[in-house]
């Protein structure tokens, strides 16, 4: 199919293919012919609105384009950030609260740095302190919340669906920040964003997602934006932790490592939860090290410049080694915590354009 | 008293009976019906039928709540309860309390309690059987629990035999469904919740099937609902295993999208499957390998559903819809009606060896009438039950209940309070 060159395309064109080719020479080190642009993420949006959503509650459904603006926002607070910019305080005056369910670290601090570059007035709160324990209903929470006015709600629960459920009954911009294991949207816009950075492009890439699929809403996530955005994707996990019919998202599944990292550009790792170690999905820590721990030995038979992430908390020598970890060349471990603020911000901001009667587009 | 029911269309699940004609009922019995009644004769109160459908009164063999004016406005005229209420009916005095075989007038529809099998619905012990056979427990069941140990399921099936009565049983392997939430599959995976594998289910009716060989007990499947159990039904069946199952108008109806968006009211054991499954259970109805369609009735209020997926209580009502929605088979999918029907009250009764099911002289007068065309639309604000938790919200259907009759009273006639 064609799609009709108009200047303002071919501007996009020339400046992706101008970005890729500097961003390209500059990693590998090596010159390579310019990749042609993903043509299915430049199509302007409908109606001239480039995210015409209230809530960032899943992936899935989400047009290439409209990832690819979240990605570009992002990526200009990304280069800000690093700058050492002053952010100024776009969204000053704006309140979000960060409710999680569930116990998190990184995840929390980064949306809670991302609010306070923004400038926003950030409150947090975890489950430990909430009266969800004393009894409250998710929907009675969120419902008094939504009484104190907040712009943009964070929301962390350990029920897949729990996060769109609370939506339904709030006036303000909800970010999913990880539902059970349905989706974590924020951390699949991360980590595209770092792949897009290292590599200059998230399309016709091969990427490979290893590990604990079945329980992991980061696989899911993951594989709905790569398969968006044009990357082959592929899923490496022992049988018990493949969930049923996992080909029907649009992945290559494969039980071996050194099968399904072959000549791949891209390896994901996911976390694996200790309590799945106990028996009922893998024997035991150093038998799954053995299989399906991520080493310089499983990783030579991946494209030489690949790249490896991890969403973190690292289990180094359960689903790492140490040295694969570490190795700078090849991690982008770090990097990923970066973008992570980042993209927060990305999504705080693009969020809240409609109650800032901001312009949508960048 | 005495009635007499003209110009009705009766129709017969057990005899095949379907005319034009009336029906004659004294003191509770059915005293004689046919194409020659036309008149009243004297003393009789007459009621116009108007050409509608009148036939035997809906025996539901599956529901977890006794809501009987939900009930009579279904149609039901019998409703078996399920021992998983709190505490669970596991002895003889509660099954007595609980028993409604002979309502009196205004009494509403009639209530025969099932005995949990094992005490307390543990699954550890058998509960003391023949009580509550005495007592008026009409057959016994784990509910919604199933029973995962064989040893205990086959000295189930061997004692209940001697009091001839049926287990009816929840056809799920406990372990296999272990912490699922919905059908195991792409939906289950995309929505991130654990899935129950339809095998859970294949397995256990085959399990079932040969600790009856070895039991010579009776036994029933509640609610089946998979392409593959049927099968594996027809292969028992063809081996000459014979037994018996059920099903509800949600697994012939709808498939595992209902459940898309975490819609909680779709959320039911055993769970919505594939629409392959769902095609296979209208092949399945068609070439009579189900006998019953049951509601499941099992109502949940607001704070049990309103939750996340997880969370939130499997079950829906189901009395008010179980026969329009059980006769969408005749509109939609051309079953006979006399088929539909007969699932709905001759094979239950013939099942539990109850009287009632049929139009013939000497049997109870537990009838029903039913405009078997009236379009309508599903509208849980007009639920009579306590809870209004249905999937089938705004559903579109044909047959709407004018009048249930149980012993010769009416327990619902349409358009009065």
């Amino acid at each position: 199919m064609w799609v009709k060159i108009t200047p303002v395309r071919r501007f996009f064109i020339l400046r992706w293919a101008k970005g890729a080719f500097i961003t390209s020479f500059l990693m590998t080190q090596a010159s390579k012919p310019p990749h042609p642009p993903y043509l299915r993420a430049m199509i302007d949006p409908p109606g001239g609105d480039p995210f015409p959503y209230r809530h960032l509650l899943g992936i899935e459904g989400l047009q290439p384009e409209q990832i690819q603006h979240l990605l570009d926002v992002a990526e200009s607070y990304a280069v800000s950030q690093r700058q050492r910019q002053a952010q100024g305080a776009l969204l000053k005056g704006l309140t979000q609260i960060n409710l999680f369910f569930e116990s998190s670290t990184r995840t929390l601090m980064s949306f809670e740095i991302a609010g306070k570059r923004l400038g926003m007035d950030t409150v947090s709160f975890s489950v430990g302190a909430s009266s969800i324990t004393k009894g409250e209903t998710l929907l009675d929470t969120a419902q008094t919340l939504n009484a104190m006015r907040p712009d943009v709600l964070v929301v962390r629960h350990a029920q897949s669906g729990a996060v769109s459920l609370l939506s339904q009954k709030v006036n303000c911009a909800v970010i999913n920040a990880g539902d059970g294991r349905h989706e974590h949207p924020t951390q699949a816009l991360l980590d595209a964003l770092t792949i897009r950075r290292r590599k200059g492009r998230l399309h016709d890439l091969t990427i490979a997602i290893c590990g604990d699929v079945a329980h992991s809403r980061v696989a899911r996530s993951n594989i709905h934006l790569l398969n968006a955005m044009g990357a082959r994707v592929r899923v490496v996990a022992p049988p018990t932790l493949l969930p049923r019919a996992c080909d029907r998202l649009g992945v290559e599944v494969h039980t071996h490592m050194n099968e399904g990292l072959k000549n791949c550009d891209v390896v994901m790792m996911l976390r694996l939860q200790k309590e799945r170690m106990q028996g009922a999905f893998v024997p035991s820590e150093r038998e799954f090290f053995r299989f399906y721990g991520l080493t310089p030995e499983k990783l030579a038979v991946a494209s030489p410049d690949v790249l490896v992430m991890h969403p973190g908390p690292m289990n180094r020598g359960v689903e790492i080694a140490t040295s694969v970890a570490d190795d700078l060349q090849h991690s982008a471990i770090e990097e990923q915590v970066e973008m992570g603020v980042a993209v927060r911000m990305g999504c705080m901001d693009v969020l809240t354009r409609h109650m800032r009667q901001e312009e949508g587009k960048a | 008293m005495q009635t007499a029911y003209l110009n009705a269309r009766l129709i017969d699940p057990a005899s095949g009976l379907d005319v034009q004609g009336g029906l004659l009922v004294d003191d509770g019995l059915i005293q004689s019906l046919g194409a020659e009644i036309t008149t009243a004769p004297d003393g009789y109160e007459t009621i116009d039928c108007k050409g509608h459908v009148l036939a035997p009164g809906l025996i539901d063999l599956c529901s977890f709540r006794a809501d009987s004016a939900a009930a009579a406005a279904g149609g039901i005229t019998t409703v078996v309860l399920m021992p998983d209420q709190s505490p669970p009916h596991d002895d003889a005095a509660m099954i007595a309390t609980n028993a409604r075989p002979y309502p009196k007038k205004g009494e509403g529809v009639r209530i025969l309690p099932i005995g949990a099998a094992t005490q307390g619905l543990r699954g550890e012990a058998m509960a003391e059987i023949g009580l509550m056979a005495d007592a008026g427990a009409v057959g016994f069941s784990n509910g919604r629990r199933a029973l995962g140990d064989s040893a205990i399921m086959r000295r189930l099936l061997e004692y209940s035999a001697l009091f001839d009565r049926m287990i009816l049983h929840h056809a799920e392997d406990p372990g296999l469904a272990a912490n699922g939430m919905m059908n195991e599959g792409e939906t289950a995976t995309r929505l991130g919740l654990q899935g129950i594998p339809v095998e859970a289910e294949v397995m256990m009716i085959e399990r079932d099937a040969r600790l009856v060989d070895i039991s010579g007990g009776r036994l029933h499947h509640l609610q089946i609902s998979t392409a593959e159990s049927l099968e594996a039904i027809q292969r028992n069946r063809a081996q000459g295993r014979r037994m018996s199952c059920g099903t509800s108008p949600q697994y012939f109806l709808l498939n595992e999208l209902a459940v898309t968006d975490y819609r909680t009211f779709a959320k039911m054991s055993p769970p919505l499957r594939s629409e392959n499954d769902r095609a296979a259970m209208v092949a399945g109805l068609k070439a009579g390998l189900i006998d019953v369609i049951c509601s499941g009735h099992d109502p949940h209020d607001q704070e049990s559903k309103r939750l996340p997926f997880a969370e939130a209580a499997f079950g829906m009502v189901g009395y008010q819809t179980l026969l329009p929605l059980s006769l969408m088979l005749y509109h939609a999918y051309d079953l006979p009606l006399i088929h539909v029907l007969a699932m709905l009250s001759y094979h239950p009764a013939k099942l539990l060896g109850l009287p009632g099911g049929r139009l013939a002289p000497g049997a109870p007068a537990d009838l029903v009438l039913f405009d078997l065309d009236k379009p309508w639309r599903i509208d849980p604000g007009d639920f009579l039950s306590d809870t209004q938790n249905t999937p089938f919200e705004g559903q579109p259907v044909e047959g709407k209940v004018l009048r249930t009759i149980v012993g010769g009273h009416d327990v619902f006639v349409e358009g009065t309070p």
